[in-house]
């Protein structure tokens, strides 16, 4: 960073004081060291897990059809059993909520496990580094390649890191694409080169989107663009987990025995390696402290344990510990136990309420929906028999998929006599399943049975098999 | 395209635009650089407030102001491409009236196929097949069901589809006409060729008489000889003519209000009413399927 801004400040030739600073700068290029140990075989084991649920749970098949499909086309989400319809955003809603409190909570205890674990950016950048890894070789070697003058050597190198990074990114695309369009349908028509225009351009976009994101742009998509960064320290107080750098321990830091010179005797722990630079995914320096481009990977931490093993002192230098533990000097135990402070144990509650409230939601949603609308063209007609008739179109939306049947009611009005088509030969409502059908239903009463003006009523719709009952309310309209 | 009155006004806009264009262009490059008076090169900006706040030159990242260079080229593009400036139509001469005409005919191309399967069909048959009749009901719903009511039964002033009184012909043919070409129903005002308010009077009850609604028969009888001017239209026996839309009154059906009143009024004043034509919004192919709906209503299995 230090060097790219005194490269941009440029000494003015008028005068020896003044001097041009561009407001701009090119971004040094990254270039991660790979480490093994504790933290890393986590982001392993998390970039496993969630990568096999996204590549895997589009192929999952539930009964006849796809397992996970948000249809847009049909506004059906199909979730394993459940069949959501665009009434139910609000459970949309109460999971977004829900994911944002436990962002908080996860936060405000242990940092930014999201942003080194889970979060897609820093998922897909460690898989496309590992492809380039693999491929170009470790940090030195890279830093190499990249300097030196086009050969042969490089010029395959870079067209084989290039080939599997975009294949992994179509690959993403496609899998991401058949999370809206049944994959395996997708699958034969890409095999077939049949894809349709609009799979195919989103395929493409989202591939470019992963081969941009996690080849190129990686860490400056955490730093410009994602503003979960910047409001870490609105989530962070002294108790919460960082990773940080014991600088009580460390400084002076200086490379050397720690026994032999007396040059070398009053140093710190740390010897100054800066493999904790190197192994940065963002390329910061932890011993300036925290900082918001830290995502908490704690890869500083393993490569820093190895060093202290290789020196002989206790680990631990760099260390997921809170400010509060560094500060006071407290034992692990003491530090776990701040865990359940207000702030946390406040979150945790508003969730559980959230969680409970979704699954009873859930648990007792009624199979089916129904909308009532009245005719507006028609307030009300005097039909055969003296009687007088409002129109309504009732929308029966099946959440199922089965086949099922309802039986109509209309309560409030007396002596009202309900009919629809063919109801005279069978009262029963029949929807298709994950369908919605429209039925025309008229009303009748008596003319001059009741009082000019609105009359309140209800239509119970009840499905058979389940006796569940819903109720939506209309008006009747009587004219003066 | 302009909708302006005053032709400065369409001119004064582009230039607002083009100098907004260039003005944003110009800042970007006034502002990528500045000149400080630097102490010692400590990385700051050289500003100082509250004599000792200074402020950290932290640079954006160039690839970020290029983001900024495609979107003013992105704007220029644009203005080329479609209408934007002044009474520039843009070189792809885009305007939403040919979007949507175009979406209209990508549309009805989709569902070529679909109506494929209908070709040749007649009308009778349709009505008997499920997939025509729910396309039908479909059709009638978002098309029809605003003036004739949801289950088709109409309303004072819109006729009921599923009775058999037709005021225009009710054969296949004839609904396919009368929804592609809509009708004019028109009975022009008659007061001032049949009398007096008195006669008028007697000529309504003789009508009511002739579908056997309550009316007074002793007026009917003095009103008969009066309906001869009504006759022309309604035909001597009051069946009414489908070639001229004129009712039949001896069925009790009364598109306009029932009784006396009612009918004194329709003498007096006549009635226009309309039917708008549908073949520049429905294909002839929509218009047979939703025809096919209309005729099975009265003549179809289920009544």
């Amino acid at each position: 960073m230090t060097k790219a801004n005194s490269s941009a400040i440029k000494e003015s030739a008028t005068s020896p004081k003044e001097v041009v600073i561009s407001l701009y700068k090119a971004e040094e290029k990254i270039y991660p060291r790979s480490i093994f140990g504790y933290f890393a075989k986590w982001r392993w084991v998390m970039i496993w897990l969630t990568q096999l649920f996204f590549y895997g749970v589009p192929w999952l098949e539930w009964g006849q059809r796809q397992a996970l499909l948000f249809d847009l086309s049909a506004k059906r989400f199909y979730i394993f059993k459940l069949v959501l319809y665009p009434q139910d955003l609000i459970y949309l809603t109460a999971i977004l909520i829900i994911s944002a409190l436990s962002l908080f909570l996860f936060t405000a205890i242990a940092g930014r496990l999201w942003c080194g674990y889970t979060c897609p950016q820093t998922v897909y950048t460690e898989m496309f580094l590992w492809i380039e890894r693999k491929i170009e070789g470790d940090r030195a070697k890279r830093m190499k390649l990249d300097a030196a003058p086009m050969s042969i050597e490089k010029l395959s190198r870079k067209f084989a890191k290039h080939f599997v990074w975009i294949a992994l990114a179509v690959w993403t695309g496609f899998t991401f694409v058949g999370y809206f369009t049944p994959i395996r349908e997708l699958g034969m028509e890409l095999m077939q080169f049949n894809l349709g225009t609009w799979s195919t351009f989103w395929v493409i976009f989202y591939g470019f989107a992963t081969y941009g994101n996690a080849g190129f742009m990686r860490e400056q998509v955490c730093k410009y663009m994602c503003p979960y960064a910047r409001f870490q320290s609105a989530m962070f107080d002294d108790d919460t987990l960082i990773v940080t750098y014991d600088e009580e321990r460390g400084e002076p830091r200086g490379a050397g025995s720690r026994k032999n010179t007396a040059k070398t005797e009053s140093l710190g722990a740390c010897i100054d390696c800066s493999l904790c630079v190197q192994v940065c995914p963002t390329g910061i320096d932890i011993r300036e402290g925290l900082q918001y481009e830290c995502i908490g990977c704690g890869l500083c931490v393993d490569v820093c344990n190895d060093v202290m093993d290789k020196v002989g002192e206790p680990r631990g230098l760099i260390k997921y510990t809170t400010q509060n533990a560094l500060d006071n000097h407290w034992t692990r135990g003491e530090m776990f136990k701040r865990i359940l402070r207000p702030r946390v144990l406040i979150y945790s509650l508003i969730l559980t309420v959230l969680i409970v409230g979704l699954a009873t939601s859930l648990w007792l949603r009624a199979p089916f929906k129904v909308d009532v609308i009245r005719d507006r063209s028609v307030l009300a007609r005097l039909v055969e028999g003296g009687m007088l008739e409002n129109v309504y179109r009732l929308q029966i939306m099946n959440a199922t998929e089965d086949t099922h049947q309802y039986r109509l009611k209309v309560n409030g009005l007396e002596n009202a006599k309900v009919g629809f088509k063919g109801s005279e030969k069978n009262p029963l409502i029949t929807v298709e399943p994950a369908d919605a059908r429209w039925i025309v239903v008229d009303i009748e009463v008596p003319d001059g049975s009741l009082a000019a003006g609105k009359h309140k009523i209800q239509f119970e719709i009840e499905e058979v098999e389940s006796k569940e009952v819903l109720t939506e309310k209309s008006i009747f309209l009587i004219p003066r | 395209m302009s909708d302006f009155i005053n032709n400065f006004w369409p001119y004064f806009i582009a230039v607002i635009t083009i100098v907004g264009i260039v003005g944003c262009a110009f800042l970007l490059w006034f502002t990528s650089k500045i000149k400080i008076v630097s102490s010692n090169g400590d990385n700051t900006s050289g500003h100082v407030w509250d004599e000792d706040i200074t402020e950290m030159n932290n640079p954006l990242p160039r690839w970020w102001v290029w983001l900024f260079v495609i979107t003013i080229i992105f704007g220029f593009v644009y203005l080329a491409l479609y209408p934007g400036l002044a009474t520039y139509d843009g070189s792809k001469g885009w305007t939403q009236e040919n979007q949507y005409e175009a979406e209209v005919v990508e549309a009805n191309e989709a569902l070529k196929p679909i109506y494929a399967k209908f070709d040749g069909m007649s009308v009778e048959a349709l009505s008997a097949l499920p997939m025509a009749k729910s396309i039908g009901e479909r059709l009638y719903m978002n098309n029809c069901s605003q003036c004739h009511a949801s289950d088709a039964r109409g309303g004072r002033g819109f006729p009921n589809l599923t009775d058999h009184d037709w005021l225009h012909g009710g054969s296949p043919e004839k609904i396919e006409e009368t929804i592609a070409n809509g009708r004019n129903g028109m009975m022009p005002p008659m007061g001032a060729m049949v009398g007096s308010d008195e006669e008028i009077k007697n000529l309504a009850n003789y009508v009511l008489s002739l579908s056997g609604s309550m009316h007074d028969a002793a007026r009917a009888g003095l009103g008969q000889p009066k309906f001869a001017s009504c006759a022309a239209c309604h035909g001597a026996d009051g069946k009414g003519n489908q070639a001229l839309g004129a009712p039949n009154l001896t069925d009790n059906i009364w598109l306009h209000g029932a009784g006396e009143a009612a009918i004194i009024d329709r003498i007096k004043n006549g009635k226009v009413n309309q039917m708008p034509a549908q073949q520049d919004k429905l294909t002839p192919e929509q218009i047979k399927v939703l025809a096919a709906y209309i005729w099975g209503l009265s003549n179809g299995t289920d009544h």
